[in-house]
Formats: C-alpha cells, sequence, structure tokens
C-alpha cells in the first residue's frame, strides 16, 4: 500500500520551479499535492501526481532528473488529535518519518491526507491499517 | 599485429633518429637565417650565425620562440618560402589572444598528413575502415588534418565537421563508421546523446577513437570508452607546428610517440629556460626541421609536460610524452596555487558526476574563489537531501586534497552548462586584476 513520489531536481533561482510546473500543465497532470527540500543552490520537489507514469515521462523528456520514492498516503480525520492518533501508533510501531506533509481532501472535505516517507513503507502501512486507519494507494490518488 | 604507416621511420633505430636530427637541424638553421629576417635577428642579438649548430647537441644555444614572437611578426614575419610556394593557411583558435596563423607549402601539408596517418594506422586503422572526422573543419587544424591523414591510409573518410549532433549519430551507424575524430568533450557529448537515445555500446559500429586539441584526463578516457564501445587514444599537435599529429597514442596507450623525423622535443625548466634531462617535469619545447614555410626554432608549447624513451611494446622507437598536464594556458593560478581543470575532471568522474563542469573563479573582497558547477545525473539523484549533501562534502574534500585549496560545489541541473562542438569553454574568469 504505497503512493508514488516523484522527486525532481531544480536549481534554487527564480523561475526555475515555474518551467517545471509549465511542463506538468502543458502535458495536463493534475497535482495532488507537492512539497519542497530546499537547500541554497538547488531543491528536490516532491510530487503527488494523478498519473505517475505521464509525469515521469515528460519530465524525464523536458530534460529533469527525476527518482521516484515510495510513501504512504495517510486519511487524516479532519477532527482535533486526528493526525495525533496517526502519529500515536507509528511511534509505537517504531517507524521513524523522514519527512511528512499534508494537502487538503478536495471535496471531501471532512478529511485532511498526509504522505509520510519512512524508511519501511510496507511496516508502516500494516501497523497504521492494523488500528483501522485508511491509507491511501496509487489508485485512490489518481480518482481524487 | 601492430602496424605502422611508415614503417622504416616509426621502428628507426635511435641511431638513425638522431643522424636525421642533426642533419635536419643544420639544414633547417641555415633555411631560417637565409629567409627569415626576424630569426637572423634573433640569432645576432646572442651572437649566434648557422655554423655554430652542427648537431643537436648545439640546439640549447638557439634562442626559444614564444607565442609573443608569433604574435609581434604576424602575418609574415616568420614565412620562410615565397607565398607563391604557399598553398595553405590555418589558424589558432584565438582562444588565449591573437590569432596565429601559419603557412604550409603543399610538401609541409603532405608531410602533416603523414603524421596523421602514422596516428590513423597506430589505432588500427587500414583502408578497409571508415573514419568520421568531427573535428572542425576550416582555419581549425583538426578537420583538415585527419581529413588528409585518413586519406593517406586509404579510410573511406566522411567529413562531418563539428556540430549537427544527431547527423553524426545517424552517418555512424548508417555508414557504419569505425574510427572517430574529434575533441574528447565533443566524444563525451556524442557518447551522452547516444546514450540517450536508448543505443547501448554493442550497437555502435565504432572500434576507436583518435581525440586531442584539449586536456583530458585518464578518467575521461574510461568514461568514453564504456559508452562508446571503443579504445580512445590521444593525439597532440599545435597549430604553429602544423596540427594534429606533432605526437600520437600507439595500441599501448601510455604516452603520445613524438614524430622525431620531423620535430626534436626538449623539456625545459619554464622559469629559468634551462634544458632538463629525460623524465623531469617540465615545459615541452619543440624544433621543427622539416617545415618550409613556417619552421619555428625551440617554440615553447606552454604545456607541462614528462618525457619517456622506455622502449614501447608497440615497436616503435620514437620517444613518448605523457599526456600534458596542463597547457599553461589552462593553467589557473588560485590564492596563489596553480590549478589545473584536467585536476578537477579527474575528481569529478572518480565520483561518479559527469565531465560536464565548469571552473568560475571570482574575486571578493581580495580573496579568490573557485566554484566549480557540476551537473546532477540521474545515477547521482536521490530524493534524501541528506545523501546529496553527503556525496557534496565528499566531493569537496577531494577536491580539497587534490587541489591543496578548498573550493565550493555548485550542483546545477542537467544540460545547463553549454555543450561544446569544439574545444570546451571549461573556466571562466571573472577577476579583475
Amino acid at each position: 500500500m504505497s503512493i508514488k513520489q516523484i522527486s525532481v531536481f531544480v536549481e534554487n533561482r527564480p523561475g526555475s520551479l515555474n518551467a517545471m510546473t509549465e511542463v506538468l500543465a502543458q502535458n495536463d497532470i493534475d497535482l495532488r499535492a507537492l512539497s519542497l527540500a530546499e537547500t541554497e543552490d538547488f531543491g528536490i520537489v516532491r510530487l503527488i501526481v494523478d498519473n505517475a507514469y505521464k509525469a515521469t515521462t515528460v519530465l524525464k523528456d523536458a530534460g529533469y532528473v527525476h527518482s521516484a520514492t515510495p510513501v504512504v498516503g495517510v486519511v487524516i480525520p479532519d477532527v482535533p488529535g486526528g493526525l495525533n492518533q496517526v502519529l500515536q501508533v507509528l511511534t509505537a510501531a517504531n517507524v521513524n518519518i523522514e519527512y511528512m506533509y499534508a494537502f487538503l481532501g478536495g471535496k471531501k472535505a471532512n478529511h485532511a491526507y498526509m504522505i509520510f516517507r519512512v524508511e519501511d513503507t510496507n511496516a508502516a502501512s500494516a501497523a497504521l491499517v492494523s488500528k483501522g486507519i485508511q491509507t491511501v494507494d496509487q489508485e485512490d490518488i489518481e480518482e481524487l | 599485429m601492430e602496424r605502422y604507416y611508415q614503417p622504416e621511420i616509426e621502428t628507426a633505430s635511435r641511431e638513425q633518429i638522431k643522424a636525421w636530427q642533426d642533419e635536419r637541424l643544420v639544414k633547417q638553421v641555415k633555411h631560417v637565417w637565409d629567409n627569415v629576417p626576424y630569426y637572423r635577428k634573433k640569432m645576432e642579438a646572442v651572437g649566434l650565425t648557422p655554423d655554430d649548430i652542427q648537431g643537436t647537441k648545439d640546439l640549447h644555444k638557439l634562442p626559444f620562440v614564444t607565442k609573443a614572437d608569433l604574435r609581434e611578426a604576424y602575418p609574415y614575419g616568420l614565412l620562410a618560402k615565397p607565398l607563391s610556394e604557399c598553398v595553405r593557411i590555418q589558424s589558432t583558435s584565438g582562444t588565449t589572444g591573437k590569432r596565429v596563423v601559419a603557412f604550409y607549402t603543399q610538401h609541409d601539408i603532405d608531410l602533416w598528413e603523414d603524421c596523421c596517418a602514422r596516428a590513423i594506422t597506430a589505432v588500427g586503422g587500414t583502408k578497409d575502415d571508415v573514419c568520421q572526422v568531427s573535428y572542425g573543419y576550416g582555419l581549425f587544424t583538426g578537420g583538415p588534418g585527419l581529413n588528409g591523414g585518413s586519406h593517406k591510409v586509404g579510410c573511406l573518410t566522411i567529413p562531418t565537421s563539428s556540430g549537427n549532433t544527431e547527423r553524426q549519430i545517424m552517418f555512424i551507424q548508417d555508414l557504419s563508421a569505425t574510427i572517430l575524430c574529434c575533441t574528447p568533450s565533443y566524444a563525451s557529448y556524442i557518447g551522452e546523446t547516444m546514450k540517450e537515445m536508448g543505443l547501448t555500446p554493442d550497437q555502435i559500429p565504432l572500434k576507436a577513437g583518435i581525440f586531442g586539441a584539449e586536456a583530458w584526463s585518464e578518467e575521461m578516457r574510461q568514461d568514453i570508452q564504456n559508452t562508446l564501445g571503443i579504445k580512445a587514444y590521444d593525439i597532440y599537435g599545435l597549430t604553429e607546428l602544423s596540427g594534429p599529429g606533432v605526437s600520437f597514442e600507439c595500441s599501448a596507450q601510455s604516452g603520445m610517440h613524438i614524430n622525431e623525423d620531423h620535430f626534436i622535443d626538449e623539456i625545459i625548466d619554464p622559469e629559468t629556460g634551462e634544458v632538463l634531462p629525460e623524465g623531469a617535469k617540465g615545459e615541452l619545447v619543440f624544433t621543427s626541421i622539416t617545415k618550409e614555410a613556417f619552421p619555428l626554432l625551440r617554440y615553447r608549447t606552454r604545456d607541462i609536460c614528462m618525457l619517456s624513451s622506455e622502449p614501447c611494446p608497440c615497436g616503435r622507437t620514437h620517444i613518448k610524452m605523457c599526456k600534458p598536464m596542463g597547457r599553461s594556458d589552462d593553467m589557473l593560478i588560485i590564492r596563489g596555487v596553480n590549478v589545473f581543470p584536467s585536476q578537477i575532471e579527474t575528481v569529478l568522474l572518480n565520483n561518479g558526476y559527469a565531465a560536464n563542469y565548469q571552473i568560475i573563479v571570482d574575486r571578493v573582497k581580495s580573496t579568490d574563489t573557485l566554484d566549480v558547477h557540476v551537473e546532477m545525473t540521474p545515477e547521482m539523484f536521490t530524493d534524501n537531501l541528506g545523501e546529496i549533501d553527503r556525496r557534496q562534502k565528499v566531493l569537496v574534500n577531494d577536491l580539497r586534497s587534490m587541489l591543496g585549496i578548498s573550493a565550493k560545489v555548485t550542483l546545477v541541473a542537467p544540460k545547463s552548462i553549454v555543450r561544446s562542438e569544439g574545444k570546451a569553454v571549461r573556466v571562466i574568469d571573472k577577476r579583475k586584476i
């Protein structure tokens, strides 16, 4: 149960992120979520999109260096303590989170989604599912 | 079996080579004394007449000729034959100042092409080969020199010149080119493009490449050999002396045999001008002893180099020079330390980065800064920022231990450094001194 995140190398200067989103826009790629890790010289743009295969193809053709990373997508109920409950489960399962970012639940707006990058994607998913926490897979992402 | 283009010359005894050099040097000195007032004045200034030069043992008495002399004498000042007997000019790339023009009689062209034919034969070329010359044609000597050599060997010659990489690859494939001649940076670019097109080395008909006109490292050789599935050979030359083919690599790939029947080599201390013994590192100096139109006596190449007369397994008896450790024109002095771009290239390739880099030197508050721009590659990219940072730190450390000074490394987007179809622009020096 994982989602394919696309990580793209971009230089840290005006217009470079826009040049990349232009490629996605021209190819009708719908963004579900985006997060950015930056250094002084460059950044890694992390993307969740509706069509990961198409996105990687068009980015490669446009000359971008990228990699695909499996991440766990979790449904977070839009109530106080929603995230806390999820983190408790991961803590109990001794899962270390490298990074995470959130996005809203779209039209069905009574929950949000959180993307977790962890070392062992399968272990994290299994721990969450065993506690009745809803996760999302690639197909769910495509249909959002 | 090793093949030679001119076996009786290439495998001549050392005594024979010295006899040729002695005789030809004496003749050449008379020729310039009689025909080039510029040389006569230079010799008179140090009290020399042609009688003082009885053979190679007297070579050290002659004054040096430098690039500054060539510029001062531009265009006809060093011409030793009437223009009516000259059939061609070639010119330097002009990257280090004003262009230099060199003149050739038909005989000069003939001997130059022989030298290039020796180089092509040494990499296994025969009349059954298809030789693609992707050096620039025109004033630059690369294209015309290898073109002429390829004709002499009898190869089917494809004069693509540089540029239009897709067409280069189309010809290599459709006409089954077996030998590629171009600058190493362009060979690397052709290889990179072929890889992107999904071609694997076994689908590329090439078997050998002759790459010169710029400094390149042993690591870059390995890289080109792996990408194109060929043997990559070095060739050396200067427009001032004829062009490519002053020296060339043989099957041993361990240094370039100097065509000593045409050029006398010396290694000197670049500071004092003193001649150094064999094996010492110093500046390479050449005397062209067979050139008619544009002979140069003791021309300082600015190339830092070493010579070796160790017997070569290929059977050639001509002395070998190592890859120049850098042209002193390429050498950067940063915070008082000598830095050659080829050293930086070695470190990059050893660390798994591509040979596409640019060196930016600047001066901030009277301190020199060195910034190396390196292109990110799919192999070196990971989603893990910490890992990229770790690799970058390793690179910075390796550069410091290689160069003796610290450098900043900036990772830049793929293809953002302009690709070269001729000589690569590796250094941008922004210092205003």
